[in-house]
């Protein structure tokens, strides 16, 4: 006993450094809360790092089941996703008028599947038999022609762009009245021209004219398709007229498919004619 | 003797007046904040027993504490200084008998004693303050700099201090 007091008052410097210092950090730990929190916060972080690393290994063996989870929830949650919803409503304008019968209603269609790129190019379009689209219908959209339906299937339809090489529209300018195919893929590739063929020699074109449907075939007359952009001959009485089209076909979206009431009968009686010539 | 009571007593009143009236309100960005009233602590007479030496400076900072609202904090990293005070000051001081009520300043040793005095003891306060007040040795480098910012901020101010009454002092001795 006698030699600790000895001891003790030999290192007396060192023994009352650590007696106040523990009171002062016993009085900090105490009356203040932030180091209080962080006191016991710091044996947690030791605590809750060991866990933390048991944690890491342990999650591995539960990854299969945690994928599985995940995936079906990624599939519920996409199927609650508005895009992935198909709506039925089809929106069929017509108007009824005692004058004029109606010969042509539309159908608005969303665009969900498009090309420009290729030699032959065709669009998808969300509408289908149920809502009425039978093969060979006319499209158009807010700027100009579109192409013409090529299949139909319950729900949705394919429809031959105008920038396809079998595809042959009527046109006409819109001055001189005189009437031509509109082709594209011939000569050009370029999804913002096409060529205006068939013209005769005669028709003084100027440049910048308009260039519309001539209501020969599929398409009510009238549609602006587009404006001349060059005049040149192909041929001996037959004029290449270069015609830039109001259409974008890169950022199409909707569309209007045009039912013709009369076009059924329209064919009937030129095939007719036909047979009854020969 | 009775002089040099009522001049620590003056200069307690004086210094912990000024640090929580005044230099609790400076700082640069609460990385550089001046704690001058340690001056107290390094002027108190050479001689002094260690008990009381511990129990001044405990105290000491428990005042200051009671304003800055950190019981505790101050106070431990006074009692710090007290300990190194005690060390360095039997390492290169040999007292004499009579030169117990000596106060360590510029005019009775020299101004590089008292400057390395002032960096060592000032450091280690600030150190121990800052480190308890952070109380997490993360953002190490950022309790450093802080240290390191504050001991040269209130060293140069105690020396400011020091330098402004060294003439008086002289004078009257």
């Amino acid at each position: 006993m006698r030699n600790l007091w000895i001891f003790i008052s030999k290192y007396n410097n060192f023994f009352l450094f650590i007696l106040f210092f523990s009171t002062s950090v016993a009085l900090i730990v105490k009356n203040n809360s932030f180091q209080r929190a962080s006191a016991l916060n710091s044996s947690n972080t030791f605590i809750g790092g060991i866990y933390q690393k048991i944690d890491n290994f342990t999650q591995y063996l539960n990854l299969k089941q945690t994928n599985k989870s995940l995936s079906e929830e990624n599939a519920y949650l996409r199927s609650r996703l508005k895009s992935s919803l198909y709506s039925k409503l089809v929106e069929q304008d017509s108007v009824l008028d005692s004058l004029g019968e109606t010969q042509y209603t539309y159908i608005v269609a969303r665009v969900i599947n498009n090309s420009i790129h290729q030699k032959n190019n065709y669009l998808t379009i969300n509408r289908g038999s149920e809502e009425g689209i039978t093969k060979g219908m006319g499209v158009i959209s807010s700027h100009g022609i579109v192409g013409i339906v090529l299949n139909v299937s319950p729900h949705f339809a394919t429809v031959q762009s105008l920038l396809h090489t079998d595809t042959k529209v009527s046109a006409s300018l819109a001055n001189s009245n005189a009437f031509g195919s509109l082709v594209w893929g011939t000569e050009n590739f370029d999804s913002r021209k096409a060529i205006l063929k068939d013209i005769p020699n005669h028709v003084k074109v100027q440049p910048g004219e308009e260039v519309v449907t001539s209501g020969y075939s599929l398409f009510p007359s009238g549609i602006s398709i587009g404006r001349v952009i060059a005049v040149g001959k192909s041929g001996d009485s037959f004029l290449d007229i270069e015609v830039k089209l109001n259409n974008d076909f890169n950022t199409l979206q909707y569309v209007y498919v045009i039912n013709d009431r009369l076009s059924h009968e329209k064919q009937q009686l030129e095939r007719d004619t036909i047979i009854s010539n020969e | 003797m009775s002089r040099i009571l009522l001049l620590n007593i003056v200069r307690f009143i004086v210094l912990i007046t000024m640090q929580v009236f005044l230099f609790k309100n400076m700082g640069y960005y609460n990385l550089a904040t001046p704690y001058p009233y340690v001056l107290f602590l390094l002027m108190l007479p050479l001689g002094m027993p260690k008990w009381l030496l511990f129990v001044i400076c405990f105290f000491t900072g428990l005042i200051v504490d009671g304003f800055y609202d950190t019981l505790g904090v101050n106070a431990a990293a006074c009692v710090t200084l007290a300990f190194l005070r005690t060390t360095f000051i039997s390492l290169t001081v040999q007292l004499e008998n009579h030169e117990t009520f000596a106060t360590p300043s510029i005019g009775e040793m020299s101004f590089r004693w008292f400057f390395i005095y002032c960096l060592v003891l000032v450091f280690s306060h600030h150190f121990v303050l800052s480190l308890l007040e952070a109380f997490t040795f993360s953002n190490f480098h950022y309790t450093l700099i802080r240290t390191v910012l504050s001991c040269i901020f209130t060293v140069l101010l105690i020396l400011l201090f020091s330098l402004l009454f060294y003439q008086r002092n002289k004078r009257s001795f």
